[in-house]
């Protein structure tokens, strides 16, 4: 996994609360494997019609925010289904960062697994980063993880994230790895556990 | 003495196999379900040349992308006939027990796990969908992951986690006659919000729970997710111990005896501490149906629908305003004003026997006004809900009766909503295009969707149960 320490580009504002995992992806794209450019369908129905024209209200299609590396959105961003495939959707797309209130508790463990970070702000100061950035679409924003904190034209905000997920994303942490150090306490406890629990086991059929 | 404990502390415990100074944990995983929707996570296997570290704790099932009408073992669509292959490929390689398109078994995961006697009290329960919530209706701690968390979980039979935050919600005192646990589920997430429950674990408590059949608490957990809740869970009692005995996969014999006294020593000690406590009236509670575009958007079915110039807040004047324009419906109207398209009984919420014998019950001697999709939980609830002619009184009343697979609800088997299409529905999210591009879907328990099939309008279904045995 890619490492995140500091990140400076476009942000793109998505005024909405409860934006959810079918809207970032729809389900009709959940069979496609990562190789065949998910990116290409992040907030597929949102960016385009039914004929596949983008459609022009929608901000990541305004040219100021194609290119965007963040996302500012209002609470519950990532909430409903489980599907990786909306975190692959956003990285693939190029957005490395989405910052709101707060987020779907999968979505932002998926996240983490993906180098995607979320930022946690209060539900005031993302209203406020959103209302800078339609005043100012070419507003780049700045994430800091080691500071925790974002530099919004002469404001700065501090935001929140697990202190677990912010080592993961600031070392590049490989979870698999990390755990097979610790085999033979796995072992261990399987073995203290089927004697405590027998029943846990599911009876041979 | 040690400190009184709740349930979620009783189960995370029993789980821990150690704990980071950083506070994250690593718990033992006691039953992995995967489905067609898994191949992200066996591809990842496949990069590191990894195998699966307990097969026999892995479960699959074809639920996601399986037909409900046309040939099942002949699928004419090829998209849908590789998703199905892939599972029986993958957990053929892995030597993991498929519940397949072919086996009279098959079903909705979180419909199939506890009918199987797999899902039981005291288990810690993982799968790569977020329903997953479903089986802490048991007493297990339960809850949804991603394909990466999954892959990690094949390789590893564990999982990271940080202990959520304790939540106990309290129904109090006796529900209405006629009203049901997708009224209480859907009562919660209304008063709590979306992001109501985020980090938490949450106990269902309270009289009104207690009497719930364990179909009923089913439906309850499995919304849990719709409320941001990392898992729902009731503790077991002598309801939920009378529903595992005898499945096919739960112990049996003196195992069973033994299995038992643990489980019964799971439920809170008297005095611990939740980090936060919520109480609803279960008087308070009426058939509910939503409105809008997320689960939170419900309201009872005498009410009228909201307008976003009596909002005081402005982004909350924005939301309601933009769901009232995706749904099509005007601010002010009474609920019971709306007309339907069509209607949907199904979902892993709402299709096992109970909901399929409510539906029916409104059905019976009836006939729908609009068309409509009736698809079993699982192979076996339809099998049983034949016997029981259950499937004769949706075709007579004018709907279609399908096979078992998560059909409707999340439309990826081609069972659509058409753009601009309005429905009921038994599911869990009521989404802007959930059930298709365009869809409008309202959401309300099977009785409910029945008596609007019946009216072909959003309706009250008690009066059409009166004289009725239900």
């Amino acid at each position: 996994m890619e490492k995140f320490t500091r990140l400076t580009g476009a942000a793109c504002p998505i005024e909405q609360a409860n934006v959810n995992t079918d809207q970032i992806i729809p389900a009709r794209f959940l069979k496609w494997t990562r190789d065949m450019g998910i990116g290409k369908v992040l907030f597929n129905d949102l960016r385009f019609d039914a004929e596949g024209h983008e459609r022009a209200d929608f901000p990541l299609n305004r040219p100021a925010w194609r290119g965007a590396k963040i996302v500012v959105a209002a609470r519950n961003f990532g909430c409903g289904s489980s599907r990786e495939s909306a975190v692959y959707a956003l990285y693939d797309y190029g957005i490395r960062c989405v910052i709101a209130p707060s987020f779907g508790d999968i979505f932002s463990g998926n996240a983490v697994q993906n180098g995607l970070l979320t930022a946690i702000v209060a539900d005031a100061e993302a209203a406020e980063i959103m209302a800078a950035l339609c005043d100012n679409p070419e507003l780049p924003l700045t994430v800091d993880l080691e500071e925790q904190r974002i530099i919004c034209g002469n404001r700065t905000y501090a935001f929140t994230i697990d202190p677990v997920r912010r080592a993961r994303m600031l070392n590049g942490w490989d979870d698999i790895a990390l755990t097979d150090s610790f085999r033979d306490r796995i072992a261990a406890f399987k073995a203290r556990d089927q004697a405590a629990r027998p029943w846990a086991v599911p009876t041979a059929q | 003495m040690t400190e009184p404990q709740t349930i979620v502390d009783k189960l995370w415990a029993a789980h821990e196999i150690l704990r980071r100074d950083d506070g994250e944990s690593l718990l033992w995983v006691d039953r992995h379900y995967v489905h067609e929707g898994s191949f992200h996570a066996f591809a990842k296997l496949a990069s590191r040349g990894a195998g699966v570290a307990e097969p026999g704790l892995t479960f699959a099932v074809a639920d996601h992308y399986v037909p409900t009408r046309g040939s099942r073992t002949n699928i004419a669509n090829p998209e849908l006939a590789r998703m199905v292959r892939q599972v029986e490929e993958n957990t053929a390689e892995h030597g993991i027990k498929l519940f397949g398109i072919g086996d009279p078994r098959q079903g909705i995961v979180h419909v199939v796990g506890p009918e199987q006697g797999l899902t039981l009290p005291g288990l810690l329960v993982v799968c790569g969908d977020s329903h997953t919530s479903t089986h802490g209706a048991l007493g297990a701690y339960a809850f949804g992951i991603g394909a990466s968390e999954v892959a990690h979980v094949l390789m590893t039979q564990t999982i990271w986690q940080k202990k959520p935050t304790r939540m106990r919600v309290t129904v109090a005192g006796a529900t209405a006659p006629g009203i049901v646990a997708k009224d209480i589920i859907l009562a919660i997430i209304a008063r709590i919000g979306a992001d109501g429950a985020t980090g938490c674990a949450v106990e269902y408590a309270g009289d009104a729970i207690r009497a719930l059949t364990i179909e009923g608490r089913l439906t309850l957990c499995n919304m849990s997710i719709e409320a941001g809740a990392r898992c729902g869970v009731v503790a077991p009692d002598a309801t939920t111990f009378a529903y595992v005995k005898g499945r096919p996969y739960a112990p049996h014999g003196a195992d069973f005896d033994r299995a038992v006294e643990a489980w019964s020593g799971l439920a809170t000690d008297a005095g611990a501490a939740f980090e936060r406590e919520v109480t609803l009236r279960g008087e308070d509670i009426a058939p509910i149906v939503t409105w809008g575009t997320s689960p939170e958007d419900a309201l009872p079915i005498d009410a009228t629908l909201p307008d976003p110039a009596r909002e005081p807040d402005a982004e909350r004047a924005k939301r309601v305003r933009d769901a009232l324009d995706y749904m099509g419906i005007a601010p002010g109207r009474k609920l019971t004003e709306i007309a339907v398209d069509r209607v949907f009984i199904g979902s892993c919420t709402n299709a096992r026997i109970e909901d399929l014998r409510a539906a029916a019950a409104v059905l019976a001697g009836r006939t729908a006004k609009v068309p409509g999709l009736v698809s079993a939980g699982s192979s076996l609830v339809k099998q049983q809900a034949e016997q029981e002619g259950l499937d004769r009184i949706f075709r007579q009343a004018g709907l279609e009766w399908g096979e078992s697979g998560c059909s409707m609800c999340v439309g990826i088997n081609g069972d659509l909503v058409a753009p601009g299409e309005r429905c009921a529905s038994t599911t869990n999210r009521n989404f802007r295009g959930r059930q298709g591009p365009g869809a409008r879907t309202h959401l309300m328990s099977p009785a409910m969707v029945a008596a609007a099939a019946v009216h072909g309008h959003l309706a009250d279904v008690r009066p059409l149960l009166a004289g009725r045995r239900v």
